[in-house]
């Protein structure tokens, strides 16, 4: 599903991903649960064409809060592979994981961990973590920008006046982990983006 | 006809005798005489089709196997789909064995696996069946329901990602009365593709040198997690797979070629690493869950 959502003159793209409808629509016999790399490599491409239609800057959240069984290789192709060609240098996609449960967690940290990335997932209801590596510093820094929900461009320097915290900002804004609109300046968390 | 004994108890342990047989020099009919065999668990199962695969290939007409004509053996290897496993294999129709009327606690019977479907079957239908065993019989948490296919899928997809042959999976628990005085879930997987060493030899051969062999290649997808591809994100599986049966105080072993290696859990006596067995082709995976671990 695709929309926009409107910050000041900014509109964001928006598109929201049921991962489980998306599997069922992109393999062609049926399949129930989100297993072999050559599933989660269809169900990560057909991500991926519905992102490459959005304007960017776009915010994607991908929900798998109806996927009983995620497996290592599935959630490499479908979490891991999507943020890098998505999320790295070549695209301008955020990424929000809905839906995240505890039997979800193993999989997806894993395969983050040996690709050193992270991602906002929410864990709860209204539960946002960011989840993958970080240092301590991204850490805290992402956290204060989460509870605060948006931090305004004037305060900006404030939020990162202790030593260390400018590396762990730019860390932050360049790993889209936190959202900062081009026109005002603001951050935003984004989880935030997805309650405007 | 060259008889080839079947070991008469045929499990993780006493399944190297078996595919050692295979490099005895053999031609023309083969007969695998397992008429006496009064215990045979899945590693067993799959040493037995295995074997007779090797021996179909070698002496160009598929060997005989002949089984007990009554009793338990027969019975559970019906209820355990291994006729159905061994058509093609063995040279005739093998018999189903007495139809139990009640129910039986497989978990996974012997299935084949050739392509990414036969992975999401496997994952199907131990997930419907997962919680009663594992909940009940093993006294797995409720997470178990879910990490259990996912370690079978994840085993499952080895066979697609090493072998290049079809191979074949099973899953079953058993009462270990006297080793461990509880139930463990013994799961065996295996294929008579192109081994590790095979997978591994064009990518990782000239880093080791002299060294290469069975038991370096191996190590190398075991501890280290190497694959033949370039890309970051594989060799993940067995890793993980390692990890969570770790988690439940469970072994995991890998035999390829002419080397076995294995996390070996403080209940068994196994060696971690092992050099120099009979040379047999493919990869065999054993994976022992006892009973009241927790994660």
């Amino acid at each position: 599903m695709r929309h926009g959502r409107r910050f000041g003159d900014l509109e964001l793209s928006a598109l929201a991903v049921d991962v489980r409808e998306l599997l069922e629509r992109s393999v062609t016999s049926l399949r129930s649960h989100l297993v072999t790399r050559p599933t989660g490599r269809a169900v990560r491409i057909a991500i991926e064409r519905q992102l490459d239609m959005l304007v960017a800057p776009a915010l994607s959240l991908v929900d798998l809060s109806s996927v009983a069984i995620l497996d290592y290789s599935c959630a490499d192709e479908v979490v891991a592979k999507l943020l890098l060609r998505k999320r790295g240098p070549a695209g301008s996609a955020f990424f929000v994981l809905m839906g995240v449960k505890a039997h979800h967690r193993d999989p997806i940290e894993a395969v983050l961990e040996r690709h050193a990335l992270a991602v906002v997932a929410e864990t709860g209801p209204g539960r946002y973590n960011m989840i993958g590596v970080g240092s301590d510093g991204e850490r805290t820094l992402w956290s204060r920008v989460e509870r605060s929900g948006c931090v305004r461009a004037g305060k900006v320097a404030e939020l990162v006046a202790a030593r260390g915290q400018r590396r762990d900002l730019d860390a932050l804004l360049t790993r889209r982990l936190v959202f900062r609109n081009p026109a005002s300046g603001d951050l935003h968390a984004l989880s935030t983006l997805l309650r405007t | 006809m060259k008889v080839i004994p079947v070991p008469t108890s045929l499990d993780y342990r006493s399944v190297d005798q078996l595919l050692g047989l295979a490099s005895d020099s053999v031609e023309g009919s083969v007969l695998l005489d397992a008429h006496r065999i009064r215990w045979v668990d899945p590693v067993g199962m799959i040493g037995l089709l295995s074997l007779g695969r090797v021996m179909g290939e070698r002496c160009g007409e598929p060997p005989v196997l002949k089984l007990p004509e009554g009793g338990e053996v027969l019975a559970y290897l019906g209820r355990m789909g291994f006729p159905a496993a061994a058509e093609g294999i063995f040279r005739e129709p093998l018999p189903s064995g007495r139809r139990q009327a009640r129910r039986s606690e497989v978990l996974l019977e012997l299935t084949r696996i050739e392509e990414n479907r036969d992975v999401h079957a496997v994952v199907d239908l131990v997930h419907d069946r997962a919680g009663r065993i594992l909940a009940r019989t093993l006294r797995y948490p409720p997470t178990a329901v879910v990490q259990f296919p996912v370690v079978l899928s994840e085993v499952c997809q080895n066979i697609l990602e090493h072998a290049g042959a079809p191979g074949w999976v099973a899953a079953q628990s058993y009462l270990w009365k006297k080793r461990l005085g509880r139930e463990v879930l013994v799961i065996g997987v295996g294929d008579v593709g192109r081994g590790f060493r095979g997978s591994l030899e064009g990518e990782y051969s000239g880093r080791y040198g002299d060294r290469w062999g069975d038991a370096t290649a191996l190590e190398a997808a075991f501890i280290h997690g190497l694959t033949r591809f370039p890309d970051q994100g594989r060799g993940q599986g067995i890793q993980q797979i390692r990890r969570q049966v770790r988690r439940w105080h469970g072994g995991i072993a890998i035999r390829s070629g002419t080397a076995r290696i294995a996390d070996v859990p403080d209940w068994d006596e196994m060696a971690p690493l092992e050099d120099g067995l009979a040379p047999f082709p493919g990869a065999q995976i054993t994976i022992i869950l006892p009973a009241g671990a927790q994660p």
